[in-house]
């Protein structure tokens, strides 16, 4: 395979830059801000994209879906990095339908696939402390009698505040930060026992802190082995980390087009500022770095296609670049806009905040470059 | 079977036959290269015989039309033909800048009976080429050069200096451009022309750099007679053949990856600085910055291969070449840097067995003209600025 989209995938990347642009744009985004949304997101809009057949976009035609490539979804998450729209398509489409279809069963990928297709949403509760520790998990599943009971605490649940299912990493062996003795148990949002916050980030856009007290769950809620949910759950936020690059390098290449504009058109000592030296060379040194996280973007989403064996590699090259270059080219982008940067009014510094959050989210720089490490043996 | 396949066995077959086991081993010194021209020796008969083999079948310029001397292979074919050389380690059996870079040029600006001249000696290695291009005050403004020719009769009388001519002290000919007229823009006044080394006037002075000996020379013209035969392209047409020339060497340089094939940086830290308990290399420094170069590197290569699909697909690479150029020789400079600090004072050794004669300080100091030949990186992102970002002139 080439590192070039195909025509189809460059198809539905073509009419998912027209739809966002007509129905889910900054504007929306301001509007649901503005207008103190308590979930942050277009209820419609997401409606509209499931039919479009986004929610399903991997999710196998046997199970409701489109059984498209994930770099398709790939040029979805670009875009909607581009348009800042807010939607569960990477928590639940991409990452939910992921973990599922890893270590479900038949009935559960029957349930549960179809029902995220279809629009449902469900969230992945792993995080529970500020930094990205898939195997550090506190919250514990006691074995009851045929089921199980779950009590602690999960934290930043992307799109939390309005799923319908969450999939709960717990800890039901073995000590705190071990990758053994964790199992994932799919528990219905409503369940008796959970409580959750919302909480709003610098992006505008809402997640949820949630509390599990004795919750029940029964044996077919266990999602996978007992004991042995680390590995598909890591395999899933490998690919959570490639999609949310995929994001990033939406975020980066819009912020970079519209600061070139900008340079294009802003006058200053009677000159266009973007004929300034000082000025073209740091553009052009971000156009080089974007050149750099496109091949890896790319690359890693093939790699999820392929089973690459590099996946783990591919994804934390991927993450730890886009997440620097974000950093980079927003940083930049506020700085070139100047005092109008600084301004709400001007969407740069939108930009500027969404990465923030998309850098942090499933491993940010420091982490993503420490595993590279790791994995390189050194 | 396809017709590839069926050209694929026969380039394996062909080179399992004619590539000695010894031309299938890294080189090691500098005259394991065959460079070919009028007083070209060949180091061994392998040598030999693996260069008249290749040459025979015009395989040392695959794609060059054969009435050129060249293969008339296709572009799969030639891709194959580099594969299957690559898979069995196979040396290039004739370095030359004649290939590399002039012959190019000929095939798009060289008149038919210049073509049936000269590229046929290039393929056969018969002539050996040097490039005349900066001079002692036209380095990156290129085009303020001043090394003149003048029309006499049939000939152009030339009178100047070359600077950075690599090798020209072993060349037979050198292809140069030199100012035909003053008038006008700078870049309308430059011809290109092809000179030969044996004319009276031409000398040439080798030059010692911050890494010892090196290829590089000055080269002399002291009213040099140059027949008008050789000028290529037309009279004050020769920018725009340096321009298509230099895109190419861009394209090379920017691909080029390293000859002396370093153990990876990772590989040698653990080596020389060690790993702790934790199996993590013992300086976190530099285990962060030996990181960063890797996902660097790899994401570069990474885009010389799809900009390779890119073109594939059709979309010409352009100006993209001087991003290739730009981030390539970056990232090889701070390789070294890396190399050095990996090693420590024992990557400093200047001379002596111990220290390999100072491989490793030589070829650190010499990367740094990575980032200056073949157009700086200044303008480099200048011409990104200018060309893809499209960014004013002020």
């Amino acid at each position: 395979m080439g590192l070039v989209i195909t025509e189809e995938q460059g198809l539905l990347k073509e009419s998912a830059r027209d739809y966002l642009k007509e129905n889910a744009s900054i504007a929306l985004m301001r509007k649901l801000r503005d207008e103190n949304d308590e979930n942050r997101y277009s209820p419609t809009v997401w409606s509209t994209m499931a039919e479009m057949g986004w929610a399903g976009l991997i999710i196998p035609e046997a199970y409701g879906g489109m059984g498209f490539e994930y770099v398709g979804m790939g040029q979805l998450l670009e875009e909607t990095g581009r348009s800042l729209t807010s939607s569960p398509l990477l928590s639940s489409a991409l990452i939910s339908a992921t973990l599922i279809n890893l270590a479900g069963d038949q009935l559960q990928k029957e349930k549960y696939l179809a029902a995220i297709a279809e629009g449902k949403i469900i969230s992945l509760a792993s995080e529970e402390v500020s930094h990205h520790n898939p195997s550090h998990v506190q919250l514990a599943a006691k074995s009851d009698g045929d089921g199980f009971t779950l009590t602690g605490k999960k934290n930043y649940v992307l799109d939390g505040q309005v799923a319908d299912h969450y999939i709960v990493s717990a800890r039901t062996s073995e000590d705190d930060n071990s990758m053994k003795g964790i199992s994932l148990f799919i528990v219905p949002s409503d369940a008796s026992g959970i409580t959750k916050t919302n909480a709003t980030l610098m992006d505008s856009r809402v997640c949820a802190h949630l509390s599990f007290e004795n919750v029940k769950v029964s044996q077919a809620q266990l999602l996978g082995d007992l004991d042995k949910g680390y590995k598909p759950l890591q395999k899933t936020l490998d690919i959570a980390a490639i999609g949310i690059s995929a994001e990033l390098l939406g975020i980066i290449q819009e912020s970079f087009e519209r600061t070139i504009s900008y340079l294009k058109e802003r006058r200053q000592f009677d000159k266009i500022i973007g004929s300034f030296q000082a000025l073209q060379h740091r553009a052009a040194e971000m156009y080089c770095q974007i050149e750099i996280c496109k091949s890896l973007v790319i690359k890693a989403l093939q790699g999820i296609d392929e089973d690459s064996f590099m996946l783990p590699a591919l994804s934390s090259m991927a993450k730890a670049k886009c997440s620097k270059v974000a950093q980079l080219v927003t940083n930049e982008g506020v700085q070139m806009f100047g005092g109008i940067g600084m301004t709400d009014d001007e969407d740069i510094g939108l930009y500027l905040k969404r990465a923030r959050v998309a850098m942090e989210l499933y491993g940010n720089y420091n982490y993503h470059l420490d595993r590279f490490a790791t994995l390189n043996a050194y | 079977m396809s017709a590839l396949e069926a050209f694929k066995t026969e380039v394996g077959e062909f080179l399992d036959k004619n590539c000695p086991d010894s031309m299938r081993q890294p080189m090691k010194a500098e005259d394991d290269a065959y460079w070919g021209g009028r007083n070209g020796t060949f180091k061994s008969d392998d040598q030999k015989q693996w260069f008249e083999a290749m040459a025979a079948k015009g395989w040392t310029t695959p794609e060059w039309p054969t009435e050129y001397g060249g293969g008339g292979l296709s572009k799969d074919e030639a891709r194959i033909l580099k594969k299957e050389m690559a898979k069995r380690k196979c040396r290039n059996p004739l370095y030359s800048f004649g290939i590399w870079m002039l012959g190019p040029a000929l095939l798009k600006f060289g008149s038919e009976e210049q073509k049936k001249k000269y590229l046929p000696e290039i393929a056969a290695g018969k002539i050996r080429w040097c490039q005349g291009y900066s001079e002692p005050n036209a380095g990156s403004d290129l085009a303020s050069l001043a090394t003149s020719a003048t029309s006499v009769g049939d000939n152009y009388i030339v009178n100047g200096q070359k600077v950075w001519t690599s090798y020209a002290d072993q060349s037979d000919m050198i292809f140069a451009l030199t100012r035909t007229s003053s008038d006008g823009k700078k870049q309308q006044g430059i011809s290109f022309l092809l000179i030969d080394m044996a004319l009276e006037g031409v000398s040439t002075r080798p030059i010692k750099l911050i890494s010892g000996k090196s290829p590089f020379c000055e080269t002399f013209f002291d009213n040099v007679k140059v027949p008008k035969a050789n000028l290529i392209g037309t009279e004050g047409g020769g920018w725009s053949v340096a321009k298509y020339l230099l895109t190419h060497e861009r394209e090379m340089i920017g691909e080029t990856t390293d000859p002396d094939a370093m153990v990876p940086l990772n590989v040698s830290a653990k080596d020389y600085i060690g790993v702790g308990a934790d199996g993590k290399l013992a300086d976190p420094v530099m285990r962060k910055e030996i990181a960063e170069w890797e996902i660097d590197g790899a994401g570069f290569l990474f885009t010389l291969a799809r900009m390779k699909d890119e073109m594939k697909a059709g979309q010409p690479i352009g100006a993209k070449s001087s991003f290739l150029k730009y981030y390539g020789t970056e990232l090889n400079k701070k390789k070294y840097e890396l190399h050095l600090t990996n090693k420590g004072l024992d990557s400093l050794g200047w001379d002596g067995e111990q220290y390999e004669e100072g491989k490793l300080a030589r070829m650190f100091c010499r990367t740094k003209g990575n980032s200056i030949e073949g157009g700086t990186s200044e303008v480099q992102l200048n011409i990104i600025s200018k060309r893809i970002l499209e960014l004013p002139s002020e």
